[in-house]
């Protein structure tokens, strides 16, 4: 099953410009590559991702099959007040994974 | 893969008088390889008809490569990031992946840096476009060549 990992500071100042990191495990199958016996392997992929921060959209995807398995994203936000970032995953086959971190702006 | 190919071939040759409208059908019976053509209508699907100036964009990947399977991507975009004069979107397309298009993300005035990283796909020696879309309308972009040993995306489970 798909795992998030999530790299948020703990803290930071107010103002600050963050680097908030993401990776989850997910296999990004292509729909190009063909099994032993020559039959084509159906595509399954994450096809977009979200971030809020406090309800609010900052960062969004959409992933094509050429993003490689195991998603990893990293983007900056401006730390303004204490809160939640909410990460949102979905995907081929009904696939969705959500995770939340949370920060201290001081 | 031969025979993959022939069948994209004929398909494709059935499809083609049917229009701009059905692009998205087309998407799906190019060839098994993107040319340099079909990253070029995937560009013009995400610009339309605007201008795509050289400049302002960094793409930061490794000029030689030796696993396709996963290369890190980071994309640069010099802009002061503030309400008036910020980046809305990053879009990274390659040439030679069997699919034009790598990534597309929309980026909020508030994200301090217009910088994204992510690790992605190479099915072979070819150059990577990328496009930032500002606030203001315009686009920009940049270009860089990658040099790939062991190719990603094509092949067979063994």
């Amino acid at each position: 099953m798909a795992r998030p990992l999530i790299n948020v500071p703990p803290k930071a100042k107010r103002g600050q410009t963050i680097e908030i990191k993401t990776l989850i495990s997910h296999i990004m199958e292509t729909g190009f590559r063909h099994d032993n016996v020559g039959k084509p392997i159906p595509r399954n992929i994450i096809t977009s991702f979200s971030c809020r921060y406090n309800g609010a959209e900052i960062f969004s995807a959409d992933l094509h099959p050429a993003i490689a398995a195991n998603p990893f994203l990293s983007f900056f936000t401006v730390a303004t007040e204490s809160g939640t970032f909410e990460f949102e995953w979905t995907g081929d086959n009904g696939f969705h994974e959500a995770a939340s971190a949370k920060i201290t702006v001081e | 893969m031969e025979k993959d190919a022939t069948r994209r071939d004929v398909l494709v040759g059935g499809l083609a008088g049917l229009g701009a409208g059905l692009s998205a059908v087309l998407i799906k019976v190019e060839p098994a390889a993107a040319t340099p053509a079909t990253m070029q209508r995937a560009i013009r699907q995400v610009v339309g008809e605007a201008p795509v100036r050289k400049g302002k964009v960094t793409i930061d990947v490794p000029a030689l490569v030796e696993n396709g399977n996963t290369v890190a991507l980071a994309i640069e975009v010099d802009s002061p990031m503030t309400e008036q004069d910020h980046v809305k979107a990053i879009h990274v397309f390659n040439e030679k992946n069997p699919l034009p298009n790598v990534i597309s993300a929309r980026l909020s005035p508030h994200a301090g840096r217009a910088r994204i990283a992510t690790r992605f796909r190479l099915a072979d020696t070819q150059t990577i476009v990328a496009i930032a879309e500002l606030s203001d309308g315009s686009f920009w972009s940049a270009s860089a060549d990658v040099i790939v040993t062991l190719q990603a995306c094509l092949e067979s489970l063994d």
